[in-house]
């Protein structure tokens, strides 16, 4: 049921050798092999197919989308001091960072909420986290779109308490965006951080209150710290594929929010401008690599990854 | 001494107990607004299937079952939706056979490679779907390959794949290995313990394993873009048709899709929940 959470659990794995193990020599081999070449052709490959990529030049003379092979790595640096393309990237890892910290806020004492007090209905809560994904993501989009429209009913509270100008409006805007980033991850944050949750010994809590804690010190030396794992992958969840989305910004948002995933979209389909999409995309998964080491280290949970 | 201590045990002090009421129904009353976000563009999409929608199916208009009753009435929505089923059956069967074959290898085996093994399952996982796209979509050039439906099943097995094996992953590991040591104990060959003790008990995490990949892969639209060429999905249909006015078929079938889907989930806890009374 809970994708996330098992996701959180390889993260979490531990290299501890078991005893049902069994050391195979040609066995586990031979029933991954088929999985794992359909992953090295078709990840590891495309990866390096686009490194190359990103170092081809236009043929002289040649027509729209025709390259060669010049390793020109000079299209790394004429790509980000081009303000074109690293203003949307840098637009793309704020946007999604704000996501990330409001589906935290959003989503974790919504989790604690399913973990600690939902009692008989605990698995029905689980499957309404889930259910919006039943139906289809660009659908559930555009609901917001109507939702968010000036004769929708959210401009219209706006407007009445005074938030948004009586002339102004919601969609297409920067909050807009945020809001459906949050919207789209919501469940990935919540799963994981409800799968640490269910698993924290309630008697510790317990223990924390006998030894005179406040319950909110024993949440935040106890509780807190045992979820850590969960909020850890959940904000992974949330924030790699927010970063590189653009489906929320080409349908919630003005031309001026546009992230770096609408960059590389146009980009590679529309201009057929190969290597520069190939470096976009490059510089994407790079920056979220080094945001990533950076934010483990950070929060200093060692077995991770 | 004692008999303050046991009052106290017994009865918490009022102000402790109101601010405690207060606590836990502000975090209900949270839930529920938390609920409500992630539902309402549900219902938003459940309640546009019956407008009576002109050309765009932005702005309410008016009641009406034809949609429901005529859900191929629009151009290109039904030939949308059968590509995509045809698609995310062939990617299940797919992604899951593989999928489990490296999920039963990481769990049951010890062998050289398993935390590289680990790290290429986790990867695609933690790539942007623009990345995975673009990069299969630069490959796919590069060799010169027609895109289309192939391209499509290619790329949806590579992403299922890693979501396959975690989830029939965590399966396994929550299985009791002693279950088939005390059946080969009773003299069952390895093969027969195999058949008739794992693979029952691993069955829920393998079939909760192809509803997912059956889900992602019905639902991708990001990776299907770059890759599709012509070939059109039912998430390429809506996004490509959201600029003209999207039907409101698509509404239709989408809300379809998600009461057949919830349906399979009910049943299946509920007849978990039965196998596990017994």
């Amino acid at each position: 049921m809970s994708v996330a959470a098992a996701i959180g659990d390889t993260l979490n794995e531990e290299h501890k050798p078991e005893d049902h193990q069994r050391r195979g020599k040609f066995v586990p081999y031979l029933l991954m092999a088929p999985g794992m070449l359909w992953l090295a052709i078709f990840f590891v490959v495309p990866i390096a197919s686009l490194f190359l990529t990103s170092l081809q030049t236009p043929v002289a003379g040649g027509q729209v989308g025709e390259f060669e092979q010049t390793f020109h790595f000079a299209n790394y640096i004429d790509t980000l001091t081009d303000s074109t393309y690293y203003i949307p990237l840098i637009r793309s890892f704020v946007y999604s960072g704000v996501a990330t910290v409001l589906a935290l806020v959003i989503g974790y004492p919504l989790a604690y909420a399913i973990a600690f007090k939902s009692g008989k209905n605990r698995n029905l809560l689980l499957v309404m986290v889930i259910a919006p994904f039943f139906v289809s993501f660009i659908l559930r989009t555009i609901a917001w779109r109507q939702i968010l429209a000036d004769e929708g009913p959210v401009v219209g509270v706006l407007r009445a308490i005074g938030l948004v100008s009586p002339t102004g409006g919601v969609y297409p805007s920067a909050a807009a965006v945020v809001l459906g980033l949050t919207y789209n991850f919501l469940p990935f944050m919540t799963l994981p951080i409800y799968a640490s949750l269910e698993r924290v010994d309630p008697r510790l809590i317990e223990a924390s209150g006998d030894l005179y804690a406040h319950p909110f010190t024993g949440f935040r030396k106890v509780t807190f710290p045992l979820s850590m794992p969960g909020v850890v992958a959940g904000t992974l969840l949330t924030f790699i594929p927010a970063a590189g989305d653009y489906v929320n910004a080409a349908l919630l948002g003005r031309p001026s929010n546009t992230m770096i995933g609408n960059r590389i979209e146009y980009t590679f389909l529309s201009v057929n401008d190969y290597p520069t999409a190939a470096v976009l995309s490059f510089i994407l998964m790079a920056c979220i690599l080094a945001m990533v080491l950076v934010y483990v280290r950070r929060v200093g949970t060692e077995d991770l990854v | 001494m004692s008999a303050t201590t046991t009052t106290g045990q017994s009865k918490p002090p009022l102000g402790f107990r109101v601010r405690r009421w207060i606590g836990d129904n502000a975090l209900r009353f949270y839930a529920a607004i938390a609920f409500f976000y992630l539902l309402l563009p549900v219902a938003y999409t459940f309640a546009f299937s019956f407008n009576n929608a002109g050309r765009t199916n932005l702005v309410w208009n008016s009641f009406t079952w034809d949609n429901w009753l005529n859900p191929c009435g629009a151009p290109q929505v039904c030939p949308s939706v059968v590509n995509s089923i045809i698609v995310a059956l062939i990617v299940t069967v797919a992604s899951t056979i593989l999928g489990t074959l490296i999920a039963f290898s990481l769990v049951r085996y010890r062998f050289r490679g398993r935390a590289s093994t680990n790290l290429l399952i986790f990867l695609p996982m933690a790539t942007p779907e623009v990345v995975l796209g673009s990069s299969l979509l630069a490959l796919f050039l590069n060799i010169f390959v027609p895109l289309g439906f192939g391209t499509v099943v290619i790329a949806h097995i590579m992403f299922c794949i890693s979501f396959v094996v975690v989830t029939v992953k965590a399966r396994l590991a929550s299985l009791d290995p002693r279950l088939e040591q005390a059946a080969m104990d009773l003299y069952a060959t390895e093969r027969e313990a195999f058949r008739r003790i794992t693979l029952p008990l691993v069955a829920p995490g393998i079939a909760a394993a192809g509803l997912l990949a059956f889900s992602l892969s019905f639902d991708d639209f990001i990776i299907t873009n770059f890759n599709s060429g012509q070939f059109t999905t039912f998430p390429k249909f809506v996004y490509v048709s959201a600029t003209r006015g999207i039907p409101a078929q698509a509404n239709v079938i989408a809300s379809a899709m998600f009461f057949i889907a919830l349906a399979i989930v009910l049943i299946s806890q509920l007849t978990g929940r039965r196998r596990r009374v017994v």
